[in-house]
């Protein structure tokens, strides 16, 4: 039943604050605030539990084979851990930059949220279907309402690139429903049961490509990405938060949940294309990212690229390389999130996004510019820092498979360190071209700024919580993987690595 | 007492730690106290960990390892948070420890009067631990973690003063730049797990040498890509050009970060991977190349400088060419003797331009000096102390003995030749020619402007100190043809292999001691004429000495280089795609649905004239086609 309650609360606590702003337009953020302290609760409890505890499964629509299921294992545990944590982070960002129709909000906000977690724990595909619009509706509105100057473009933009490649997921969703009946005779949604579909390589080529599309456009991988600047800039900071910190990292869980699993034959011959689009978005991505002079769509840019390190090592198929990815999308939700919550701190106060107007301001907000500083160091993957964590794994894991590529990919390196350090110093650094001295960071934002670097530097020293969590789902992928990859190409390195020394030193020229 | 090594990087980190959370609200005795005080306890604890580890015999004395946790384990990678004690990592953790304490003690009293008094010593001991982090380290990944905070800190404290746009620019430049190093590191510790299993230095080393072949291809890559992060931290060719506008920090900064200990990383790394380098010829062999063009490049770059500091930053690079000479020809003892010695006098040197500067009211153009011999003598016997072990004065200096062993084992080692010892005593004699045109335009002739400022006692001590150990620390290793005992060499050579010497060339080594010595005191006399009689500005007067002189000062282009092959199309890229070609085919998609809307709309213009066309074309149309079809 937990598993429900972690997707009802976020939703009746959306609804509640949505209700009580009749009755006192101040009263809503705290509903949302105590609905998602609730749903964090929840989260690290079930963070705690043993896995695959409680599992949900009942009819839904018996007739067309729909069911609620709900299932958690590490991987969706830790995903509605970050969830329910920056959905905490999202209702206190949000706490006096909304005034207006705050009950409306907050409703969106927590229904967003509900519909992120209900995609991490469904295992039904007409159900993930279902939550998949239901977190892409009320950030369109969040968008379109709460936005800033050109949100009615952004949010156009982003609800018909996110619908139309949902529309095409779905077709594929139904497609490998009547695949699976036919060859079975049984018709159903249940995840678990499609797994073992046997396809041919055409239908499975295409039924994949139906799948990735949506979640390439989702992650984005470049050159599905443009909706992403446009949406995350114009988006409110706590919409910004979500959007980078959780709506991204559907499109990777979809990814590693759905795509490798249901379709391995297929992503074998696909994976070469989808690591070289994660190169590719790596290195266009730092490079956008440094030409922007808009701070949000900076920091949206840099999404781009540290996504790219998740679509190449999800499709490495790599031991390594595939914990990388998850330590990936737990540090790039909290250390972008940070930023945008930064920058979003700083446009409420100065009213401007613009690099060209800001500057110097580490005199007068000394609390901002240490916060600023920190993450733009995680942004770069400094060491210490969990990102690092992440990235390494996955260059490390990609190198044993590709080294072309991951070297390629490490080129990112030093571009996310030429656009981290003009951050810093277009926003704290060099002179203050209009004398701003704005109040520093005030006790709640300093309270969720600590809390996100005492996890970030955790993640980077400790991350082993972590590995260990997600380990049973990381077995499991990479064993549902199997036939999909020829001999040489995976077990040299991966054998290699766990053979004894001596063996290894004998097989090297 | 070994089990407390942990508290040697500990300390500095605590300390940065508090003054980070506490030190704006912390009065400024207790910033620095805490800030100084971490790393003195930090080098005691140094010190008395060095006693018991040479106290502990030789038998068992050899390494300690201590493992402090397992970072991750996962799929066979299990890099642990260790700590690793040799003769090699010892000789650094003191160097370290104890020159850092001393420009610890003296930014104390430099830095007063800034507003960010305590954010200084916050990143400050930040260096001094990660720099520790990186020598001890007994894990290669725990060492990039090391080696990327140092780098951090060094960034944050070029740009310390962030106000001035060009600091931010070189802070930047010595970030990205270094960085670029760093990536090649990077690919160096992945080529390392996929081939050997482990990223644990001491059995990646045993390993390496177990599988691969004297020679062998990997084993040169690996070692090429190290070579390639310590060249980007150590600031040698083709990465040498951040370090020259680093001297943008505060000079306490140059002293320890960009002088006596990170640019010294490289040289540690390539010494502590020695077994790789030495299973790489070709590799070695590079590093001995790029020591000499570096050293030389660098000297004829400092002899032309304006700016005190940046005379200072190009020798630093070109002492770090000597060390790097000297661990190209196999001469592992004498590179970590240069680089104790160089810490001592170079630090010195920087202290000792801090005082002058501060002095002159931020003036950094020695044109603009002259004459404070008189003004400031203590900071000028010690300066001159410093800059005769620089210029290697015989005999009586510490610089002597440890750059007389690598222009000595340049020629004699079997990786030697009699082109490296060559580039070595030219850049000595060069040496000598810098060093003393910027004591003779400092110090000497007439007082052009008096001095606003004399150093307290907090900056004075650490500057008589590092005095005497630039002439006294020499003692620790005295060639044994000069009667003394080399015991450092030999302490190092329980870490790292003994020097080789060619057979048959061996012979003279008086011989070539007393020929380097002529050249440095030769050098010194030469400048002083040169000065003296008016010569010098004559003939930096004319058209074509002009133009060398211009190209010498600019550092050799690199700069404009780099600018016009990778720096502005880089910019230029970002800002042309700035609105992102990408999206036009979005937006292409987006204009051709309106104009496809607006061509039907025009249809539906309830004319029935229209409508009986369209249906009459139609009709034809479909007739036609099902006719000729």
């Amino acid at each position: 039943m937990m598993l429900v309650w972690l997707i009802v609360i976020p939703a009746a606590g959306g609804l509640i604050s949505w209700m009580v702003e009749r009755i006192n337009p101040a009263w809503p953020k705290y509903a949302a605030l105590a609905a998602m302290a609730v749903d964090l609760i929840l989260a690290i409890v079930l963070a705690c539990k043993p896995a695959s505890s409680n599992a949900i499964a009942v009819p839904w629509i018996p007739q067309f084979g729909i069911a609620i299921i709900f299932s958690s294992d590490g991987l969706s545990r830790l995903l509605v851990l970050l969830t329910a944590f920056l959905g905490l982070m999202a209702v206190a960002s949000a706490w006096t930059e909304i005034d207006d129709r705050t009950g409306f909000f907050y409703f969106n906000l927590l229904l967003a949220l509900a519909g992120v977690t209900g995609v991490f724990l469904s295992l039904d595909l007409f159900l993930f279907y279902f939550f998949w619009e239901v977190m892409l509706i009320p950030m369109y509105l969040l968008i379109a309402i709460w936005g800033h100057e050109n949100r009615v473009y952004a949010s156009t933009k982003f609800f018909l690139f996110t619908q139309a490649s949902g529309l095409l997921m779905f077709v594929a969703i139904l497609a490998l429903y009547f695949l699976h009946g036919k060859s079975s005779g049984h018709y159903t949604f249940d995840y678990r049961l499609l797994l073992g579909t046997t396809l041919s390589p055409t239908a499975a080529l295409l039924l994949m490509s139906g799948f990735l599309l949506a979640f390439l456009v989702k992650l984005p991988a470049v050159p599905f990405h443009s909706w992403l600047p446009d949406a995350h800039t114009e988006a409110p900071t706590a919409g910004s938060l979500i959007l980078a910190g959780l709506l991204l990292k559907t499109g990777a869980y979809g990814i590693l949940r759905f795509v490798l699993p249901l379709f391995a034959s297929a992503v074998h011959h696909f994976a070469p294309i989808a690591m070289t689009l994660g190169v590719v978005s790596i290195l266009y991505g730092a490079l956008q990212a440094f030409g922007q002079t808009d701070l949000k769509r900076m920091i949206a840019y840099t999404s781009v690229s540290h996504m790219g390190f998740v679509l190449l090592g999800a499709f490495a198929w790599n031991r390594l390389a595939l914990y990388g990815v998850v330590m990936q999308l737990l540090c790039h939700g909290i250390s972008t999130g940070a930023l945008f919550i930064l920058v979003g701190g700083l446009q409420q106060r100065l009213h401007t996004r613009d690099i060209d107007r800001l500057g110097g301001l580490w005199s007068a907000m000394p609390r901002l510019g240490g916060a600023m500083m920190l993450f733009a160091m995680a942004s770069l993957g400094l060491p210490g820092l969990g990102n690092f964590i992440g990235e390494f794994l996955v260059l490390l894991g990609v190198f044993q498979v590709s080294p072309v590529l991951s070297v390629l990919a490490s080129i990112g390196l030093i571009t996310s360190c030429v656009y981290s350090v003009w951050i810093v110093q277009r926003t704290i650094q060099g002179k203050n071209p209009k004398g701003w001295k704005p109040p520093d960071l005030s006790a709640r934002e300093t309270s969720i700024m600590a809390a996100m670097i005492v996890l970030i530097v955790w993640l980077g020293l400790f991350p082993q919580p972590v590995f260990t969590a997600v380990r049973p789902s990381m077995e499991w992928l990479q064993q549902m993987s199997k036939p999909a990859i020829s001999p040489h190409r995976i077990s040299g390195p991966a054998v290699q690595s766990s053979m004894p020394p001596e063996a290894v030193r004998k097989e090297t020229p | 007492m070994l089990g407390w090594l942990w508290i040697i990087p500990a300390l500095p980190f605590a300390g940065a730690l508090v003054l980070a959370l506490f030190g704006a609200r912390l009065p400024r005795r207790v910033s620095g106290a805490i800030g100084a005080g971490s790393v003195g306890l930090s080098a005691v604890a140094a010190g008395l960990v060095a006693l018991n580890f040479i106290g502990s015999g030789s038998a068992g004395g050899l390494s300690y390892t201590q493992t402090l946790w397992t970072w991750l384990n996962i799929a066979g990678f299990r890099p642990s948070i260790s700590l690793y004690l040799d003769a090699l990592s010892l000789v650094m953790v003191l160097v370290i420890t104890f020159v850092s304490f001393l420009i610890h003690l003296y930014s104390t009293e430099f830095m007063t009067g800034d507003e960010n008094y305590s954010r200084f010593f916050a990143e400050m001991n930040l260096f001094v631990g990660s720099m520790l982090t990186l020598v001890l380290a007994g894990n290669f990944l725990l060492l990039y973690l090391g080696w990327e905070g140092v780098g951090l800190c060094s960034y944050l404290l070029i740009g310390f003063w962030y106000r001035e746009p060009q600091n931010g620019y070189a802070a930047r430049k010595a970030f990205v730049v270094t960085r670029i190093g760093d990536t090649a590191l990077a690919i160096a510790l992945f080529l390392l797990f996929t081939h050997l299993g482990t990223l644990n230095i001491q059995e990646v080393m045993a390993r390496a040498a177990g599988a691969w072949p004297m020679g062998s291809a990997l084993a040169t890559l690996t070692a090429l890509l190290i070579l390639g992060g310590a060249v980007g931290k150590s600031a040698q060719l083709p990465l040498q050009t951040w370090l020259p506008d680093a001297m943008a920090g505060p000079t306490p900064v140059s002293a320890l970060i960009h002088a006596a200990t990170m640019v010294t990383a490289g040289v540690y790394l390539i010494a502590r991977t020695h077994v790789l380098f030495t299973l790489a010829p070709a590799a070695l062999n590079a590093v001995a190349v790029i020591g000499a063009a570096t050293l030389l490049l660098a000297g004829f770059s400092a002899l032309v400088q304006h700016d005190i500091k940046r005379v200072l930053a190009y020798s630093t690079i070109s002492q770090i060419g000597y060390m790097f000479l000297a661990l190209g020809v196999g001469a592992w003892p004498a590179a970590l003797f240069h680089f104790m010695i160089h810490a001592f006098f170079k630090a010195l040197l920087f202290l000792g331009a801090g005082c002058v500067i501060q002095a002159m009211d931020e003036e950094h153009d020695m044109f603009k000096m002259g004459g404070l011999r008189k003004e400031m003598p203590l900071v000028f016997w010690t300066f001159l102390i410093a800059s005769c072990s620089l210029a290697a004065v015989p005999l009586v200096t510490a610089g002597f003995y440890s750059k007389d062993m690598i222009i000595w084992q340049a020629y004699s080692s079997t990786l030697g030749s009699v082109w490296l010892w060559a580039a070595a005593i030219f850049g000595a004699l060069l040496t000598s020619l810098y060093t003393f045109r910027m004591v003779i335009l400092t110090f000497l002739g007439p007082l052009l402007r008096k001095a606003i400022k004399l150093p307290g006692w907090r900056m004075n001590v650490p500057l008589v100190v590092l005095a005497v150990l630039s002439i006294a620390g020499g003692l620790v290793n005295i060639p044994k043809n000069l009667g003394g005992i080399p015991a450092l060499t030999q302490f190092l050579t329980r870490a790292l292999p003994s020097f080789v010497a060619a057979p048959g060339r061996a012979v003279h080594a008086g011989l070539f001691e007393i020929f380097s010595g002529c050249v440095s005191l030769g050098g010194i006399l030469l400048i002083e004429l040169f000065m003296r009689s008016g010569f010098y500005q004559k003939i930096t007067e004319s058209p074509p000495a002009k133009a060398l002189h211009a190209f010498l000062f600019s550092g050799w282009e690199f700069d404009s280089l780099y600018d016009l092959v990778f720096a502005h199309p880089y910019a230029w890229l970002a800002r042309i795609n700035r609105k992102d070609i990408i999206d036009y085919f979005y937006t292409g998609i987006g204009w051709l649905s309106i104009r496809a809307w607006r061509g039907l709309i025009a249809t539906e213009n309830g004319r029935v004239a229209s409508f009986v066309l369209a249906i009459a074309l139609g009709a034809a149309i479909i007739i036609g086609l099902a006719v000729f079809l």
